[in-house]
């Protein structure tokens, strides 16, 4: 079975003056967050749909939820974890309580401010996670990238031919997904940026699926801006 | 939810554009699957079309040929990952005389409005006709041009007098092989005759009885109805010799689409006591009629099988434009886009 995992985590630090997280900002009428969710809940893949946020957030989000959906027990509301990796492993408890894991057992993260993911993102993500077991949702990148290892001087320039940037959806098998991560040391789990990085550090391929530019995560006022803009809505000054 | 839409936006230009869907709505949502590319379409892609028309319907989604996967359908008409015919023709009305097609108030997609070319579409129930399975999906993408041919059929039956013992089918082109597969299928008693201009297009012809080439068609030849499937420019030419060569009192059912007005021997029209009708289009009882027939006949769809040129899955902006050349490079055949956009 598939579950769709929307990680609602934020708190809208980066959003500057706004009170609420960004995911429930409103784009047409509407906060993004029932803008993402709704494409998965149409989507008959998905068993459930489970959206985790911060504690304080958990009602609100129900209530908005049950205000602009067709009522429903698809669509699930839970408590996140401390970090995102933790998010999902309650995600995956969750479904092991409720349905049981088993080894094509199949979960489709995505950030819950990426409401323009479309339905051929979704759908490859998942038959390649059943096949190959991960999968990340990339574009290739356009800017040069440079590194550097002490925020002053570039240490190098790595060969941008080579260099994609990661989007969401990441589909995996949950249960491998979860044996992995326990099998980690504390160091190990201190690192990880995402779960993709789980399956790579032990050695397992991560299948790219291909993105969308317009894909974007709505992070920044900025990004309001332009998901406001592909919407044709007119500019509001974001204070 | 937001919906992706890639619309033309100007001759060879399509843009992504996004438009919200109303999930508490009681239409099906549906998740296109093959598209199929028409002419009319083509002219819209390569700018084929007057200024002020191209100014007055861009920017719109292309395509009026589909079939798709049903993904959502709140009033249980359809289940989830039905495979269905989506009818373009979407009336705003019901008249007891005359047909949605004919209505002026309908509205059809990617000629008024937003053709299939989304990620989603969201239709009423009647705008959609289970396809059985075991029915090529490819082949149903272009039931949309087959339904019109089942149309004008029907028309026909309604119209024309009982003496049916020879029909001739003017033209060599798609339109033409359609009609007259289905005309032989409803009426296989009657002598089917396929009049054309290429030789190796009619002998694509196999199931009618007698093919004729236009310059040498026997004097003493006498139909008793006819189908003109032409078009264009070839229009004048066709209807002039079909007024020659049929019997009187017979129909003659014109399908061909003409830029430009026709002048026709309305001398022999009176003098023969001839029925001249247009069809155009068709309705939801043209697409459940066809689809019937799809399931009943299986070789229909093996003949229609024939029909197409070729198949491109498309993935991008970019695929959608070759698939738009390559089909215009091609005489004959469908070009069905698999969607995966």
């Amino acid at each position: 079975m598939t579950y769709a995992v929307i990680a609602a985590g934020g708190i809208g630090s980066r959003m500057g003056n706004m009170e609420k997280p960004k995911q429930y900002l409103k784009i047409k009428d509407k906060p993004i967050i029932v803008h993402t969710v709704e494409k998965f809940y149409i989507n008959s893949k998905f068993r459930k749909v489970i959206i985790l946020c911060p504690d304080q957030w958990v009602s609100y989000t129900k209530e908005i939820l049950a205000k602009h959906l067709p009522e429903n027990d698809k669509v699930i509301v839970l408590k996140g974890g401390s970090t995102r990796n933790e998010t999902i492993m309650n995600s995956i408890r969750y479904i092991e309580e409720t349905d049981g894991l088993d080894e094509d057992s199949i979960i489709v993260t995505h950030d819950a401010v990426r409401p323009f993911v479309s339905a051929r993102i979704i759908d490859e993500n998942i038959a390649a996670a059943l096949k190959y077991g991960a999968t990340d949702t990339v574009v290739p990148a356009t800017d040069t990238i440079v590194e550097s290892c002490n925020g002053t001087t570039i240490s190098s320039i790595p060969d941008r031919s080579k260099l994609y940037q990661g989007q969401t959806p990441q589909a995996f098998k949950a249960k491998m997904l979860k044996d992995l991560y326990y099998s980690l040391t504390e160091e190990e789990k201190d690192i990880l940026t995402d779960a993709c990085k789980i399956f790579s550090m032990k050695g397992y391929d991560v299948h790219m699926i291909d993105g969308e530019v317009h894909n974007i995560k709505i992070t920044y006022p900025y990004d309001l801006r332009v998901a406001k803009a592909l919407l044709d809505e007119e500019f509001e000054e974001v204070k | 939810m937001l919906n992706t839409v890639y619309r033309l936006t100007q001759p060879r230009k399509i843009e992504i554009e996004f438009s919200e869907i109303d999930i508490f709505s009681s239409d099906v949502i549906v998740r296109p699957k093959y598209l199929s590319i028409c002419h009319a379409d083509q002219r819209y892609f390569q700018g084929n079309r007057d200024a002020k028309v191209l100014a007055q319907k861009l920017p719109m989604a292309l395509i009026h040929e589909a079939v798709g996967e049903v993904v959502h359908a709140p009033d249980g008409s359809f289940k989830p990952g039905d495979t269905v015919v989506m009818i373009p023709n979407t009336p705003t009305e019901k008249d007891e005389i005359i047909a949605e097609n004919y209505l002026r108030s309908s509205k059809f997609r990617a000629s008024g409005f937003d053709g299939f070319m989304q990620e989603y579409v969201q239709l009423p129930s009647d705008r959609l006709v289970l396809l059985p399975d075991g029915i090529d999906p490819v082949v149903a993408s272009f039931t949309e041009i087959v339904s019109v041919s089942v149309h004008a059929i029907s028309r026909f039956d309604k119209i024309a007098h009982s003496r049916r013992n020879t029909i001739g089918i003017w033209g060599d082109g798609i339109l033409s092989y359609m009609t007259s597969l289905f005309l032989k299928k409803l009426y296989p008693e009657t002598k089917i005759c396929i009049f054309g201009v290429v030789p190796k297009k009619l002998a694509d012809f196999t199931f009618a009885d007698e093919t004729y080439l236009t310059t040498q068609i026997p004097d003493d030849l006498g139909v008793d109805h006819a189908f003109e499937c032409v078009g264009g420019n070839g229009s004048q030419i066709a209807i002039n010799q079909i007024i020659d060569y049929i019997n009187p009192e017979g129909t003659i059912s014109i399908l061909g689409v003409s830029e430009y007005p026709v002048p026709i021997n309305t001398r022999m029209v009176l003098e023969k006591g001839l029925h001249i009708f247009g069809s155009s289009r068709s309705g939801r009882e043209d697409f459940c009629k066809t689809v019937e027939m799809y399931a009943q006949y299986p070789d229909i769809v093996e003949h229609l099988s024939r029909m197409v040129g070729h198949v491109r899955p498309v993935r991008s902006i970019k695929d959608i434009t070759e698939a738009f050349d390559f089909d215009v490079q091609n005489t004959f055949g469908k070009t069905v886009m698999k969607w995966e956009k």
